[in-house]
């Protein structure tokens, strides 16, 4: 089983990861939206002050700029809060970054309501649904600090194109191994059971897992798959668990419409349909509040997910006897 | 420089090519292709070092569209000054040509240097263009087209304000300053002016010129070449529909195509 090592924000794996991602490779340049400090970027400007370049509060501007370096030959990477890294941006994203389909490697910051007390404006709860839906571009959502650290250099080692690697503010139980394995396209089952299968992505991969196990005290034996990366997602193992346990749920910090779930959703009913539950926001915008809170209010915690389950096992039996 | 009336010749074989393309598409933006083919000459034929033969070579200046719908006017320029076949200009917006009708930089054409349709993001790729030539310290220039109507978007000024805090003396952006935009006068549009005010005020170096007399042209360019410190700007009056007389300076003409009619009298009418 998966264990705790430490209480880190995955921001902190975003800025480590580019930290190694200048050392070994001289054409990362990074661009800075005012906020490089909340963002993590302050570690590479300090470490690499050649390579930073301030832009300051331009989301638009930055696209277009880092598209233009990617055309001469850089891999850039920006950052700022998701809401403006995703979608205040999205045209000159959709255009040129996309469809000139560059190099350009996008971080979104704060992501989902554990932002928190800033409130709605600034929880990034659509930024996958959105990027989701643009031609060649890769999302990374991965589950901890540790994981964002190898997805932020994945983003590079493994993948030509444009990329958005989402992650969070708050700190967050850090419990990925330091050698498990990071493959961009590839589903991580991290725990094994047959009854049910919970898909995760990011911070909620922690709950899922929490979850699964208080089920195993129960008799229900959930499988445990964490989606590191939500495009291009992985059909094989969505399709092998729909096929072995018959029945899914999906967690994940964003809207269920567009997110994780309906990625889900698309490879299920094509492939091998099951019955699926959703964990996530409910077509809402957030409010201020603590993590906790405002997790536990909008139904996100481990007991959601195990409510959930057993919601989603009662439709299981009836779909069974159908 | 080359002989000014071998560039004429040019320009005026260029705006037939625009006018034959787009009458043959069917559809397409006639009324700026036209106003711009004294400045496309320019630069393809004079300003621009660039290789037709090689078109990724590292070094060339780099032609930044960011009004991808004057596409016509950029394919008959790269055309003529030989990176493919002029016959390929028949398939301007059919189905599988490399003739897309905005620019895509990834259907294969050469010479494309960036896919661009949306306006306003033609300048922040400029941008990054200028500051890579720069990090790598290399001499090249970056080229940018911009319209007066584009102007309207807010995220040129994003753009116009970070190449100069960024000192990059290695942008030249032209201004098509025809006056007109689909609904009509930019003036009764949306008010743009005073433009050779607001670029001073943000940081550029502005030049003027008649962006329909090529000597002017070249040699305004050949200004901005020299400049030290700031990005340049050069307001170019343009005539929208410059070279037939039929449709100039009506903006109905802005993305309409001519008939075949229309388009035996409008090459009849050239000059």
């Amino acid at each position: 089983m998966f264990r705790q090592k430490d209480t880190i924000p995955t921001r902190v794996g975003f800025g480590e990861g580019l930290k190694t991602l200048g050392k070994k490779y001289n054409n990362i340049i990074a661009l800075g939206a005012d906020i490089t400090k909340s963002v993590n970027l302050n570690t590479f400007a300090e470490q690499f002050p050649q390579r930073f370049f301030s832009f300051g509060i331009s989301e638009q501007n930055i696209v277009g700029v880092a598209a233009g370096l990617a055309l001469g030959g850089k891999i850039p990477f920006f950052s700022t809060y998701g809401v403006f890294a995703a979608i205040r941006t999205t045209d000159q994203i959709r255009i040129s970054v996309c469809y000139n389909n560059l190099p350009v490697k996008i971080g979104g910051a704060h992501a989902g309501i554990s932002v928190g007390a800033d409130g709605a404006t600034h929880q990034a709860l659509e930024d996958i649904a959105i990027m989701r839906v643009l031609p060649n571009m890769t999302i990374l959502s991965p589950c901890d600090a540790t994981q964002t650290k190898l997805a932020t250099i994945a983003s590079v080692e493994q993948v030509k194109g444009p990329v958005y690697i989402r992650f969070g503010r708050e700190a967050v139980p850090d419990f990925t191994p330091n050698n498990l394995n990071f493959i961009v396209g590839k589903g991580q089952e991290l725990i094994q059971g047959n009854d049910v299968t919970i898909i995760s992505t990011g911070h909620l991969t922690w709950e899922a897992i929490i979850a699964a196990e208080k089920l195993k005290h129960q008799k229900i034996n959930a499988r445990v798959i964490n989606i590191h990366t939500i495009k291009p997602i992985d059909k094989n193992i969505i399709i092998k668990a729909a096929k072995e346990t018959n029945a899914i749920v999906t967690a994940e910090e964003h809207q269920i419409i567009g997110g994780l779930g309906s990625a889900v959703a698309e490879i299920t009913s094509k492939n091998f349909p099951v019955p699926i539950e959703f964990i996530g926001m409910n077509d809402k915008f957030g409010e201020s509040g603590t993590p906790n809170q405002l997790l536990t209010k909008y139904k996100m915690k481990s007991k959601n997910i195990i409510t959930a389950v057993k919601q989603v096992l009662k439709r299981k039996n009836t779909f069974a006897k159908k | 420089m080359q002989d000014i009336n071998k560039l004429k010749t040019i320009a005026k074989n260029i705006r037939k090519d625009v006018l034959t393309s787009i009458a043959e598409a069917g559809s397409g933006h006639t009324g700026g292709s036209l106003g711009l083919a004294d400045v496309f000459t320019s630069l393809y034929f004079d300003i621009l070092n660039h290789k037709p033969n090689n078109p990724n070579w590292e070094d060339r200046d780099r032609l930044i569209l960011s009004i991808g719908h004057v596409a016509p006017v950029l394919y008959a320029s790269l055309a003529n000054a030989g990176y493919f076949n002029k016959d390929e200009l028949l398939t301007l917006r059919k189905l599988g040509s490399r003739l897309q009708g905005h620019p895509g930089k990834n259907h294969g054409l050469p010479g494309i240097e960036l896919s661009a349709g949306s306006l306003g993001q033609g300048l922040s790729v400029s941008v990054g263009l200028a500051l890579s030539a720069k990090i790598d310290n290399k001499s090249w220039k970056v080229y940018t087209i911009l319209g007066d109507g584009e102007l309207q978007e807010g995220s040129v000024w994003e753009a116009a304000m970070s190449a100069a805090h960024h000192k990059l003396n290695n942008i030249i952006a032209l201004i098509d300053r025809n006056n007109l935009q689909i609904d009509g006068p930019t003036n009764k549009v949306m008010t743009i002016e005073p433009l050779y005010d607001k670029w001073k005020s943000f940081g550029w170096n502005v030049l003027k010129c008649n962006g329909n007399n090529i000597l002017e042209i070249i040699n305004t360019y050949k200004q901005a070449q020299k400049e030290k410190t700031k990005p340049t700007v050069i307001i170019a009056k343009t005539v929208m529909g410059k070279g037939v007389p039929d449709i100039e300076n009506n903006y109905e003409w802005h993305g309409k195509a001519p008939t075949k009619n229309q388009l035996k009298l409008f090459i009849k009418n050239l000059y």
